[in-house]
């Protein structure tokens, strides 16, 4: 059965959406655990820049659906299941290699994402992405500077940002899965193809990790897939009943 | 494989002068502190620390260490000799009546 | 000139109402006491983020949490802007979180409280931030420099801080009786460590002395306790929240709130480090600023080789 544009946009907003509201929250955790207070802001900076693109997202996510759901009605009223963030996203916050390594990962395609997503069809989500691209600019600058230092710091801290690469790595095939939902948005010219994102990350990733003395981990090794069709690890359930225990908890109360 | 040097390990960031500018055309104005390994990222700490609320045109940071500044004690004498040229002002002077201000 | 005519150009300086700054000669005793007084700020500052850092993740809706971390993290920014001020005088700021993290230096007692519910995040922000607010409005006008110029920032940038606390609080309370249960247990819980936080009463307070001698204090503990508790109590009454105090009474001569005793030794023994969270606050802090080190360290260590490589080629 032909799925409509506005269900697909859904679906797609919602991929988009959950990636932002899960990576900030991922990055929220850093809050006052950071290594020097000046990291401490930073962090959170990238965060709420996050969570002000998740909320603006899945309000849009809610108009295409049109059942009466906003933001807060999806973030804190799905099951995981019902989560089509990418794996990477959800992973736990891991230490401060872990968090850099997602982080130039993730912000790199999200800034060539976002710069696709400029020229969409749809006028909100246009707009939404100028000023998201802006600040995922930022977001890569901030993780690169870091790639450059823990790769080409100490041994210790070199030793640690490769590994880190390393583990992130089996999820970098899922943050790029595509399907015929997007093809579709493609094909009806909602928003642009996006099947040139991939090529175009990993030229500039490689070239940011040479420079940082770091090799680019092993290509042949197997990708975990799932988060785009709901099937998560089991991290997600953890961070969501954490995230959504009060309104579920009171579902008529208002905060 | 990172380069084994001689550097110590030490974990401290040297401090920095944050300078910002509020509106173009305005000067920068001392804004406060950040520590930072080195002028890169000292730019950036400055960013996120100071233009978290916006407002912010633009940036210097420059390295407290490189500050030179007037010695307290000798302040008074220092900037003296400024103090008793009252030609350098403009009130120092008068006009005749009927012809107004002359700026 | 000997130390007792600086003395008294520094009395008369102050007498004056300037501002006096870093590099200015100041009694050794002052130096000593700013030092203990704006790190004790500071080190508030930061372990402050923890009671608060500890609901972000659970936060009602987007906005709440959007407002509470951005709030989270300017407290992170007030203890970098008041470290800077200590770091002035010529001490670093790593020695003085070397300190904290010994044991061996203060901060406000009332972050060594639990937060329990979310409305503990509007009791903080209206109590705890309003109290602050009060005590730091004095001391933007204090005489040393660094320290007036720290609190001017955070003053206008503590502004929404209070307000997004009350703004918790009367919504709950405009909310369902789970809600308003809620609100009245976290100012049940909150009331008293927040009127403590001015510090103890003006006779047991050594160190007000010399403070108020010169100009950095301008107010004593129990006059600023007093103004946040005229200003406070009406607030409270405004959106049907009862103060846990039932001696609390208003005094039509004076024009002011007059409260029963504050437990003074509960006061001294949460501040000796017997509080209900001293030991995971401090240890929390730690964690994080050890587990911070080889990041640190890694960054001195790529700007030494970077600037070597840099001078080489040039």
């Amino acid at each position: 059965m032909a799925t409509s544009n506005n269900a697909a946009l859904f679906d797609f907003l919602l991929r988009l959406g959950d990636d932002q509201l899960v990576l900030g929250q991922r990055l929220a955790e850093w809050c006052g655990h950071g290594p020097i207070l000046e990291e401490d802001i930073a962090l959170a900076n990238i965060s709420l820049d996050l969570f002000g693109h998740a909320q603006a997202v899945l309000n849009l996510a809610g108009e295409m659906e049109g059942q009466g759901r906003d933001a807060d009605k999806l973030a804190y009223f799905r099951e995981a299941i019902e989560f089509k963030n990418c794996l990477l996203v959800e992973q736990p916050r891991g230490d401060f290699a872990y968090t850099i390594a997602r982080q130039i990962v993730f912000s790199l395609r999200a800034y060539l994402l976002w710069d696709e997503l400029t020229k969409s069809s749809n006028e909100t989500l246009a707009g939404i992405a100028g000023k998201a691209k802006k600040e995922s600019r930022y977001h890569v600058t901030h993780a690169s500077e870091w790639v450059l230092r823990l790769g080409d710091g100490t041994a210790d801290s070199h030793a640690r940002l490769q590994n880190a690469l390393d583990e992130v790595w089996r999820f970098t095939k899922d943050l790029f899965a595509t399907d015929a939902i997007e093809q579709q948005l493609a094909d009806q010219k909602i928003i642009p193809n996006l099947g040139g994102l991939y090529g175009k990350w990993l030229t500039m990733l490689q070239e940011l990790i040479t420079k940082a003395t770091l090799r680019m981990p092993d290509p042949g090794m197997f990708m975990q897939l799932g988060g785009r069709t709901g099937k998560h690890t089991e991290h997600l359930g953890h961070m969501l009943s954490e995230l959504q225990i009060l309104p579920r908890s009171y579902p008529d109360a208002r905060w | 494989m990172a380069s084994a040097t001689n550097t110590t390990a030490s974990a401290d960031w040297p401090m920095w002068e944050v300078f910002v500018q509020l509106e173009l055309g305005e000067p920068h104005q001392h804004a406060g502190n950040v520590h930072a390994p080195d002028a890169r990222m000292a730019l950036l700490n400055a960013r996120d620390v100071y233009s978290r609320r916006g407002l912010v045109k633009s940036m210097w940071v420059v390295p407290s260490e490189t500050i030179t500044a007037s010695t307290p004690g000798e302040n008074g004498e220092f900037f003296e000799p400024g103090n008793d040229k009252l030609f350098r002002h403009p009130q120092f002077y008068k006009s005749p009546k009927g012809v107004g201000n002359l700026e | 000139m000997d130390d007792a005519a600086k003395l008294k150009e520094f009395d008369d300086r102050i007498a004056r109402g300037e501002i006096f700054e870093p590099k200015d000669w100041m009694p050794e005793r002052l130096r000593k006491q700013l030092i203990r007084m704006m790190s004790q700020h500071a080190h508030s500052e930061v372990v402050g983020m923890l009671p608060e850092g500890n609901w972000i993740t659970r936060a009602p809706s987007l906005r709440r949490k959007m407002i509470l971390l951005a709030k989270v993290q300017d407290e992170g920014g007030h203890g970098l802007y008041i470290y800077s001020g200590v770091e002035s005088l010529g001490v670093r700021r790593e020695d003085l979180i070397d300190e904290l993290h010994a044991g061996k230096a203060k901060y406000s007692s009332i972050f060594n409280y639990p937060s329990l519910l979310w409305s503990d995040m509007g009791a903080i922000g209206w109590l705890v931030d309003g109290a602050a607010i009060v005590n730091q409005t004095t001391l933007a006008k204090c005489s040393f420099g660094p320290y007036a110029r720290a609190m001017i920032r955070i003053c206008k940038e503590e502004n929404f801080h209070k307000k997004q606390g009350y703004e918790i609080l009367s919504t709950m309370m405009a909310g369902t009786p789970a809600q308003r249960a809620m609100a009245q247990d976290s100012i049940n819980r909150w009331w008293w460590p927040s009127l403590m936080m001015f510090g103890p009463t003006d006779k047991d307070s050594p160190n007000s002395i010399d403070l108020m001698r010169w100009g950095i204090k301008r107010k004593s503990n129990d006059d600023l306790r007093q103004r946040f508790i005229d200003m406070t109590v009406p607030q409270a009454h405004a959106i049907g929240l009862t103060i846990p105090d039932p001696a609390l009474k208003f005094n039509k001569e004076t024009g002011h709130w007059e409260i029963g005793p504050i437990n003074w030794e509960e006061f001294f023994n949460v501040i000796n480090g017997n509080g209900p969270c001293n030991k995971e606050r401090i240890a929390a802090r730690k964690h994080a600023h050890d587990e911070g080190k080889w990041v640190r360290e890694a960054a001195v260590a790529y700007a030494q080789k970077h600037s070597s490589l840099e001078r080489r080629a040039a």
